[in-house]
Order: structure tokens, then C-alpha cells, then sequence
């Protein structure tokens, strides 16, 4: 009985112990949080983005860490479902005690957390693409991916170029493609443009002949698809199937060899705006991305395979909140934040970076490379 | 006009066909055990995504849609012996449960092997579309139109006239009775469960050169399927047949003449409507309860 007590209570001495010594610890890492899409609807974009920040950071742990510190990546898999993502970000906040949160896959989780993120005051960097979640600005959200405003303004600003006037818009019923076509819409007067059809498709149809049979009997010069998936490939197929002849954009949902692969012939001679990590090696040497592209290209490609531009904007937010932690000498998150707001010429895998207190972006259309597909690859328009 | 109406019908037909192949696979089933079999969906995407994946491993084009087939038939096997049969007592509905429970676990298991990618396969007989008209259609259209129409034949003449067609409907029947005139219950069910994934492999091969595959393709292809075959009227094959063109044309009339945003909407009203006013679907035979 006696022999008993005592080992339990040894045994409750060590827990103490190993309590207290974990706060030591933990006071030493520099927790980075995050919460992916990795599995889902969207795990294209979350797959890419976690294995991209595990690799740097295993890499820089390796080297000795940050400013002495190792880093510490808590991740949670939110499924692209912005109810698991909230939790998560609950449970990053107050249980994980993260320095920064560089995450959210999709645009619908990111809106989701920002409400907890602004109340606890944490740096939080989204991945996510819509123009929403940095307009109106908001203290403490920051985001690295182009929005799907600069795509359709990229776009538009090509067709000026090529005296295109009429547009014919055709549209998914996913997040993105919604928001691509609202801001397509919005943005048209703009630039002079006027849109004569405007339709739409379900994310799993087989078949856009329809629609596209009723744009064939409009005047319109030009046909815009924002969207990602299948629904582009089939879109693009179905165009030449129907014998049009009209230039074809894409948005930079498309934005990876697997869209050629899948609309092969067929995908020869459309445009679209992408970030400059697709052409990587076809940039002149002169272009201020290249060696930091072409880097992140062969470390990404020697470990996971075919590199995507998902992954590189996870590359852009670890190292904007890395470098920010760097420059406040401490993880204090209101000197992060501030820091992170002045991060100026930061090359990135998306651009350029310049944010500010009006900015939380930072990126201007510039960032943006209009390519065409030209026998099955990626060529630089200028 | 005209022609842009040519261009509708021609295009709710090839996709109706499509709807149609996957809604004589859910007739099977429900033919031998009066069960929606949910994973028949998934029996679509295992046949093309098996398809991919033996074309990537060097098969030749026929060997591997071979291959697929054959793949995709013995797992509708092996979900009949190992997730349906050791629940033999169970009612209907706890087995239509089951089905539900295979397919989410069979789309789990193509994720894992397969990956998240979207994949394609090559057309059968080349892309050069043909011209109706002014209207076009591809190759493959043909290809999809043709095998339904000679799938559906010889199902229905499998039913009709076959002995082993007619102990299956005799087990859907009743099952005591049937096993009292000597038929192997639990074998008719076997090759019920193998037909129909032999008929969604099949499907999944046609469509995907159209429409690509990934390891949740099944899921709006099950849906719409079984949409199809609802409307026809369920266990008819001539119905599902019905059922997946009038879906496939409602679809793209809806589109192309009144709102791509509503298509789906104007469909699925319309479906309501024929269950409302014949809710055996427009081939279902009446449903009577003997008392």
C-alpha cells in the first residue's frame, strides 16, 4: 500500500516536472499554425501547400532555426469545410498558443475564421484567392495569392490589347468560379468591354455544349471561363467540338499541366494569367523572380513532383511571417503584425511584394504573366 | 433556331445515354433484391479509373479496357460475398445502408491508390467531330449512344428470356419461395452484384474520354443515374433508358433555351412532377402488396 503511494507519487512528481519544463520549451519553438484544405474538394490546393511548408520547415530546422529557435508547425486538415476550419483556429489560438497562422486553403474558410483571428489578435496569413478577404482591410488578415479581380483585369487588359470588345462569359457553380464571375461582370465597364452571354455549368457536368451553342449564336469576339477541375478541360473541348473559332481565356484556376494533359489538342492557342512559377525557366535571366522560382521549383519538384502555384503561395506566406519574425526580433504579434504590414520587395513565388497599411496584399497586376498554351505547353505572351 | 435546337437534343441525348448506362445498373440489383445499390456510382469510376491506371502500366488500349471491366466486375464480387451476403437477414433498407457505406469506402480506397488527380482516357476512334447538319457531335457520342442501346437489349433479353434472368427477378420476388423451387439465392444475387458492376465499368469506360474521371466522378454520375432510373421506373430497363434520355434532354433544353443557372433546377422539377402524377416512374409496374 505504502510501495504503492510512493510510486504514484513519483510518478505525479514527473508529470509536474514535465509540465513545467513544457512551457520552457515551448517558449523556445516559434509556433507557426496552420489548417488546410489537404483532403476535400479542394486537397489540390491543400496538398501542394502543406508539403511546401513542411519541406522549408524541416529545412530550416535542420539548419539550426530561426534566430536560434526551432520552428514548430501545428497543422490541422480542414477539409475545405470553413465549420471545422473555425475550430481549428480556435484550437490553434487558445490551446497550441501559435505565434502566426499562415492557412486556409479556400476563400469560404478564411472569411470563416477572420472574425476569431481579429478578436485574438493574431498575425494570420491566408492562402486563399478572394479579393474579399483583404478588402475592406482588416487588421491582423493578410493574404499572398493574386485575387480573382487581377486575374479578370489581366485578362481584359489583353484584350484591349488584341481590339477584343465582345465577350461571351461561361462559369462554374463552384466558390471560385462565382466570385471570378462576379468580378468579370464588375470589371468589364472598366475596360470597355461589353459581356454578351453569361453562362453558367454545375462543377460535375459532362457536357457544356449547350450553353456554348448559345454563345456560338451570339456576336460575341472572345469567350471567358472562370473555374477549375474538369469543368475548363470540358468547356475547352467542347468549344473546338462546336467548331468556334474566337480566342478562348482562362482564369488561373487552370493554372497546371494537368489542364493541357486533359484538354489536350484542344487547349492549343487559350490564354491566360498565371504566375510567373509556370514559366519559371522560360524568363529572362533579367526577371528579379527567377532565381527564387527557379530554387523553389527544383527543391519542390526533387521531393514532390510536378511544382503548382498553390504550393508557392504557401512558400510566400511562411517566409513573409518569417521574415517578419525576424525583423521584430521576437514573436510579440503586434510587432509581427506591424512588420508584416511593411514587408516591401519581397520576392515571392507570386510577385513582388509591397504591402502597407492600405495593402495587405502587396501584389500589383504586374505579378501576373499572360501565358498561351502553344503545342501542349506554356509560353510567355508579352 | 432550328439548328441551335438540333445542337440541344443531339447533346441531352449523348448525355442522356450516359445517364441511362449508369440507370440499368441500378436495375439489376434492384431486379434480384428490390436494393438501391449506392455504390453503383462508384462501380462507374473503378472502370475508368482502373482503365487509366493499366494504360499508364503499358497495357495496350483494348487489353486495358478489358482489364477494367474484369477489375471492376470482381470487386461488385467481392462486395456482394464480403459487405451484402454476411448481412443476409437484413431488411431493404439496412442493405441499401450498406451500400451507401461501400461506396464511401470504395471512394476512399480509389483516393488512397489513385490520388486526387483528374485523369483522361484516349477516345476510341479518334476526336474529328461530325457534322449533323449544323450541329456536331464527336466519335465517342456514338460509341456511348451504340453500347447503351445494345447494353439495354441485352439486359432486358437476359431478364425476359434466360432462365437465370428469370430466377433473379424470382428472388426479388420472394426470397423463401424462390429458394424453395431450387434457386441458389445467394448465387443469383453474386451475379446481379457482378452484372451491374461489369455494366458500370463499362459506362465509366465510354464516358471518360468525354468527361474525364477522378475518385469522386461517381458520385453525380450515381446520382444522376439513379435520377434516371427513378423516373423510368425502377428495375425496368426500358425505363431507365427512357428515364436517362428525357433527363439528358430536359437538361439541355433547360439550358440552352431557358437559364444554364436553372437547368438542374427545371429538370428535377420536372422529374417531381412525373413521380407526382405516376410514382412507379413512366415504365414502373404498379406496386401491389398481396395481403
Amino acid at each position: 500500500m505504502a510501495k504503492q503511494r510512493f510510486v504514484s507519487g513519483l510518478a505525479a512528481g514527473l508529470v509536474g516536472m514535465a509540465l513545467v519544463a513544457a512551457p520552457l520549451q515551448a517558449a523556445e519553438t516559434i509556433k507557426v499554425g496552420t489548417f488546410l484544405a489537404v483532403t476535400g474538394p479542394a486537397s489540390f490546393l491543400g496538398d501542394p501547400e502543406l508539403k511546401t511548408l513542411q519541406m522549408y520547415v524541416d529545412e530550416i530546422n535542420a539548419e539550426g532555426g530561426l534566430m536560434g529557435r526551432q520552428i514548430e508547425l501545428v497543422h490541422y486538415d480542414s477539409g475545405a469545410n470553413p465549420k471545422k476550419a473555425v475550430d481549428f483556429v480556435k484550437r490553434l489560438i487558445q490551446r497550441d498558443k501559435v505565434d502566426v497562422i499562415v492557412g486556409g486553403s479556400a476563400s469560404g474558410e478564411t472569411m470563416a475564421v477572420t472574425p476569431q483571428v481579429e478578436k485574438a489578435g493574431i498575425p494570420f496569413i491566408s492562402l486563399a484567392g478572394s479579393i474579399k478577404i483583404v478588402q475592406p482591410v482588416k487588421k491582423w488578415v493578410f493574404k499572398t495569392p493574386h485575387t480573382d479581380r487581377m486575374a479578370a483585369a489581366k485578362i481584359y487588359e489583353d484584350m484591349n490589347k488584341r481590339g477584343i470588345k465582345k465577350v461571351a462569359l461561361i462559369s462554374g457553380s463552384g466558390g471560385f468560379d462565382k466570385s471570378g464571375r462576379a468580378q468579370s461582370l464588375d470589371l468589364a465597364p472598366e475596360y470597355g468591354i461589353t459581356i454578351v452571354a453569361d453562362e453558367t455549368y454545375g462543377s460535375k457536368d459532362t457536357d457544356m455544349t449547350a450553353q456554348l451553342t448559345k454563345i456560338r449564336a451570339t456576336d460575341a469576339e472572345a469567350i471567358l471561363n472562370f473555374g477549375f477541375g474538369t469543368g475548363p478541360a470540358i468547356v475547352t473541348k467542347n468549344i473546338r467540338q462546336l467548331g468556334i473559332t474566337v480566342p478562348v481565356y482562362q482564369s488561373h484556376g487552370v493554372a497546371s499541366k494537368k489542364y493541357i494533359e486533359l484538354a489536350g489538342d484542344a487547349a492549343n492557342g487559350v490564354r491566360l494569367p498565371a504566375s510567373a512559377l509556370l514559366v519559371a525557366d522560360k524568363l529572362p535571366d533579367s526577371d528579379p523572380q527567377k532565381a527564387v522560382l527557379m530554387v523553389y521549383k527544383t527543391k519542390y519538384e526533387a521531393k514532390h513532383g510536378s511544382v503548382s502555384t498553390f504550393g508557392g503561395h504557401a512558400y510566400d506566406g511562411l517566409f513573409i511571417a518569417l521574415e517578419a519574425i525576424v525583423r521584430a526580433g521576437s514573436t510579440d504579434k503586434a510587432k509581427v503584425r506591424a512588420e508584416i504590414e511593411k514587408t516591401r520587395g519581397f520576392i515571392g513565388t507570386g510577385g513582388v511584394f509591397n504591402m502597407s497599411a492600405e495593402d495587405h496584399l502587396g501584389l500589383d497586376l504586374g505579378a501576373f504573366k499572360m501565358l498561351e498554351i502553344k503545342n501542349g505547353d506554356w509560353t510567355l505572351v508579352n | 433556331m432550328l439548328d441551335q435546337i438540333l445542337q440541344f437534343l443531339i447533346t441531352g441525348i449523348t448525355v442522356g445515354s450516359t445517364y441511362a448506362l449508369v440507370g440499368l445498373g441500378f436495375a439489376i440489383i434492384y431486379n434480384a433484391s428490390g436494393v438501391v445499390n449506392f455504390a453503383q456510382g462508384e462501380f462507374v469510376m473503378i472502370g475508368a479509373m482502373s482503365a487509366v491506371w493499366l494504360l499508364a502500366t503499358g497495357a495496350p488500349y483494348p487489353l486495358a479496357l478489358l482489364g477494367a471491366v474484369v477489375i471492376t466486375t470482381c470487386v461488385g464480387l467481392a462486395l456482394d460475398k464480403f459487405a451484402i451476403e454476411p448481412a443476409r437477414g437484413a431488411t431493404v433498407i439496412t442493405t441499401i445502408i450498406i451500400t451507401i457505406g461501400a461506396a464511401i469506402f470504395l471512394r476512399g480506397a480509389a483516393l488512397l491508390i489513385w490520388g486526387k488527380d483528374i485523369f483522361a482516357l484516349p477516345h476510341f476512334s479518334g476526336e474529328q467531330p461530325l457534322h449533323v447538319g449544323s450541329a456536331t457531335l464527336l466519335p465517342q457520342n456514338l460509341w456511348v449512344m451504340g453500347i447503351t442501346a445494345v447494353m439495354v437489349l441485352a439486359v432486358r433479353w437476359f431478364f425476359d428470356r434466360t432462365l437465370m434472368g428469370k430466377a433473379i427477378l424470382a428472388c426479388a420476388c420472394n426470397k423463401s419461395a424462390a429458394q424453395l423451387m431450387g434457386i441458389n439465392v445467394s448465387l443469383m444475387l453474386l451475379i446481379s452484384y457482378g452484372l451491374s458492376a461489369c455494366l458500370g465499368a463499362v459506362a465509366g469506360l465510354l464516358v471518360a474520354p468525354i468527361a474525364f474521371t477522378s475518385y469522386d466522378a461517381g458520385i453525380m454520375l450515381g446520382l444522376k443515374g439513379f435520377s434516371a432510373a427513378i423516373l423510368g421506373g425502377m428495375g425496368s430497363p426500358m425505363g431507365a433508358v427512357a428515364g436517362g434520355l428525357l433527363l439528358g434532354v430536359l437538361e439541355s433544353l433547360g439550358a440552352g433555351l431557358i437559364s444554364s443557372g436553372y437547368k438542374d433546377a427545371i429538370a428535377f422539377s420536372i422529374i417531381l412532377l412525373v413521380l407526382v402524377l405516376k410514382p412507379s416512374g413512366l415504365f414502373g409496374r404498379e406496386a401491389a402488396d398481396r395481403v
